[in-house]
């Protein structure tokens, strides 16, 4: 009995301390050294937030750059992968579809579309494209948007982030920064 | 694969054993009983605990007392987290309304946490609320952790022993593995995590109207401070369904490389700390190239096939490059492939990376880790079962060469090589009757997404990862039936105390058998070849005992992928 009644109170201290005390205190010092990645790096534009710098979310113009594919359909609230098996014929009819559901222009070949950019992400909410993904793209927004091929891939390079330390990671773009980007110079 | 890929891997696995030696020198003299530098740090932290809790700092307990303790107080938060779960709907701390749990996913859940498996059976953002997230997982995940970590410190002491029933105090080395190690690295690392982007709040999910205009609501919370001890506890649970695939768990390679790290620091340290326990260190050394080995070669096997891609893709669409089905653009295959390896290896159970969707040899390698289940192992019960194998090689090579079996001074008898059997053989046992029941029954295969022999894979991935007390998953399998919440919640317990109570029965003969001097009739476990025996035992043993169960799943699905 005095076990039992000693193990009850570990378990009561210890919730508080590892349970409440110690995500309160991350909470606190979190908030004060960086507030704008504690509430979940939300961006705004003219004055309103529009999502997550960390989060991909649907593109339904094609003056903007598409993120990759999304099992979840870029739900915020639900996120997950496809998890379709290496040999389930449902998974090449989803990169099918995906790859119908492309919004290049026509004559693009199929050779240089990337892997990443018909195969769905891990967690349907991956906010980054690769390099190869952008430039497929850059020509279907100048056509929309009227912006040219020129600005756009340099607007691509300059938002570029490299391997980390040059080597992990891969390079790629943040599809956020590259819309937000368009939006600020289709404003002016 | 690219030699930025190839580099950036060794580099982390570089990193981790560089880190991995002062860190278990530290856990050395932390419960060694020698003083520290920090001592007058902790002590008034911990004697203040102590008091709270009505604990006798200076009592000695033997292994019946040190592991009926154990158990008590696990069996008391089991309960408690159970409660939450049930209750979160009515409880505060829930700005996004969610419901309370039913009982058989709440009893999964519950078992999940504290046997330190973390398999999800539910979708974090959609199934827990922050009450639920910090004071049951964020919760268990600490003393789950902490729980594996003292079974293996005090299995030591037992080791070393002279004569000597006394193995130390369960309290005691519970509270100062939090207060003293866990603890301290959760609160730096969390403070890091949410300077790269992890979010800490308690402001419910923000609903936003987006750059095209539509709506979309993104859940967040305090996903920081639980993601700090989701790796370093190799817990792996995490916030989110995607787990660390989600960019709010893991939003840069950085944090991936920092949470790899992180959940191989303990593990790995833990051979340091064993080699200084038994002053031994040319033991440690043999311990950790035999284990890295292993781990290198798996995840370059991985890497290798995830990035050669998917033949039937490119046969069927024209389309070539890596498998990037159910990978983040940020990992690229080098790290998801290493982050695969490493969560499995170190049973953290934590992915970054859809496993339902990796090739079948990225597949099969993470089954085969989870049934070695010794590849450094999880916090703690991953020496445990070193020292199972070890004991198990010893007796072997002694019948082979003639000489009575002993491991680092002590006589192996037949208690200990009959216990050693017994956590030897309920691991292939709560993998192989399980998976066969569900492949046999309909409650066990209507779950199942992937036809063919995939689907054979997803149920047995679920059973070694429960056994193993990994967590990770083909997660297309619906885990969240009675059926399934139910079996996978005894194996995960079967999985977790059966072996910690054989192996802490053979600590309590061990520890109070003297130790016999080292002569020339030793069979010395300090040599390479030795090492290569105890390689040969793990992969006979284990991939012998899984090879039909293996070759109807991932290495079947090799060759129909490959042939068509």
């Amino acid at each position: 009995m005095t076990n039992l009644w000693r193990s009850i109170r570990v378990t009561l201290v210890m919730a508080v301390l590892l349970g409440l005390v110690y995500p309160l205190f991350i909470l606190l010092i979190g908030n004060l050294a960086f507030p704008f990645q504690a509430a979940g790096s939300m961006i705004k534009f003219q004055g309103h937030v529009v999502g997550s710098e960390l989060i991909a979310q649907q593109v339904n113009t094609s003056g903007l750059f598409h993120p990759r594919p999304s099992a979840v359909q870029y739900a915020g609230n639900g996120s997950g992968g496809s998890n379709l098996g290496p040999t389930n014929p449902a998974l090449i009819q989803e990169i099918r579809n995906n790859e119908r559901a492309l919004n290049v222009l026509p004559g693009t070949k199929l050779s240089s579309i990337p892997t990443d950019m018909v195969e769905s992400s891990a967690s349907g909410l991956d906010p980054d494209i690769s390099i190869a993904d952008a430039m497929l793209q850059v020509p279907r927004i100048a056509q929309t948007t009227g912006l040219s091929q020129s600005v756009l891939g340099s607007l691509v390079r300059r938002y570029e982030t490299g391997r980390f330390l040059g080597i992990w990671g891969e390079p790629m773009v943040n599809v956020m920064t590259l819309n937000v980007a368009i939006k600020e110079l289709m404003k002016k | 694969m690219t030699l930025a890929g190839t580099i950036g891997i060794l580099a982390t696995i570089v990193i981790i054993l560089l880190l991995s030696i002062p860190m278990g020198k530290y856990l050395y003299h932390v419960f060694s009983g020698d003083s520290t530098r920090m001592d007058h740090v902790f002590h008034p932290v911990e004697n203040g605990l102590y008091r709270l809790m009505g604990i006798n700092a200076s009592s000695q307990m033997d292994w019946k007392a040190y592991i009926k303790s154990m158990l008590l107080v696990n069996l008391v938060m089991l309960l408690f987290a159970y409660l939450i779960f049930r209750l979160q709907g009515s409880l505060p701390l829930n700005p996004d309304g969610i419901k309370s749990m039913p009982w058989d996913l709440a009893f999964n859940t519950a078992v999940s946490f504290i046997t330190n498996t973390n398999w999800q059976n539910y979708a974090g953002e959609q199934s827990l609320s922050y009450l639920s997230q910090m004071l049951g997982i964020t919760f268990l995940q600490f003393t789950s952790a902490a729980t594996g970590f003292v079974a293996a410190i005090a299995f030591l002491r037992a080791l070393v022993n002279n004569k000597s029933r006394w193995i130390g105090n369960f309290w005691v080395d519970f509270i100062k593995i939090h207060t003293r190690v866990l603890l301290p690295l959760a609160t730096i690392l969390a403070i890091v995590f949410v300077g790269l982007g992890l979010p800490e709040t308690l402001a419910g999910a923000a609903k936003v109207h987006t750059l095209s205009g539509l709506l979309q609501t993104i859940s967040r919370g305090p996903v920081a401070s639980l993601e700090a001890i989701k790796q370093l506890g190799t817990n792996g649970g995490g916030f989110f369904n995607a787990n660390s695939a989600h960019p709010f768990e893991d939003p840069s390679a950085l944090t991936s490389v920092l949470e790899i790290i992180a959940m191989a620091l303990i593990p790995t340290a833990l051979i340091t700390t064993f080699g200084m326990f038994i002053k031994n260190r040319r033991q440690a050394l043999i311990l950790y190239v035999f284990l890295t080995g292993v781990l290198l070669v798996g995840t370059f096997v991985i890497y290798s096939s995830e990035a050669s891609g998917n033949p039937m893709v490119s046969h069927a669409l024209g389309i070539y490059g890596p498998n990037m089905e159910g990978k983040e653009m940020r990992f690229g295959p080098a790290l998801s492939s290493l982050f695969t390896g490493a969560t499995t290896a170190f049973t953290t159970g934590a992915v970054n990376t859809m496993h339902d969707s990796l090739t079948p040899l990225g597949g099969l390698i993470p089954m085969l880790f989870m049934m070695f289940n010794v590849i450094f192992g999880g916090k703690g019960v991953g020496l445990l079962n070193i020292l199972m194998y070890l004991i198990i090689a010893v007796f072997l090579s002694g019948l082979m060469v003639g000489r009575t079996p002993e491991i680092f001074g002590k006589k192996i008898e037949a208690r200990e090589i009959k216990l050693a059997t017994l956590a030897l053989l309920v691991h292939p046992f709560i993998i192989l009757v399980p998976t066969a029941i569900a492949l046999i029954t309909k409650a066990g295969t209507s779950p199942i997404l992937n036809p063919g022999l995939h689907g054979i894979s997803e149920v047995l991935y679920a059973f070694t990862s429960a056994a193993a007390n990994n967590g990770s998953a083909f997660a297309g399998l619906n885990g969240n039936t009675i059926f399934y919440n139910l079996m996978l919640g005894v194996v995960m317990l079967i999985g977790r105390y059966v072996s910690i109570i054989a192996m802490f029965a053979m600590a309590g003969s061990l520890a109070q058998k003297s130790i016999i001097p080292e002569s020339v009739g030793t069979l010395r476990t300090d040599t390479w070849s030795f090492g290569g025996v105890f390689l040969a035992v793990v992969v006979i043993v284990g991939a012998l005992t899984f090879f039909p169960a293996l070759s109807v799943g991932p290495i079947a699905e090799y060759f129909h992928m490959w042939i068509g």
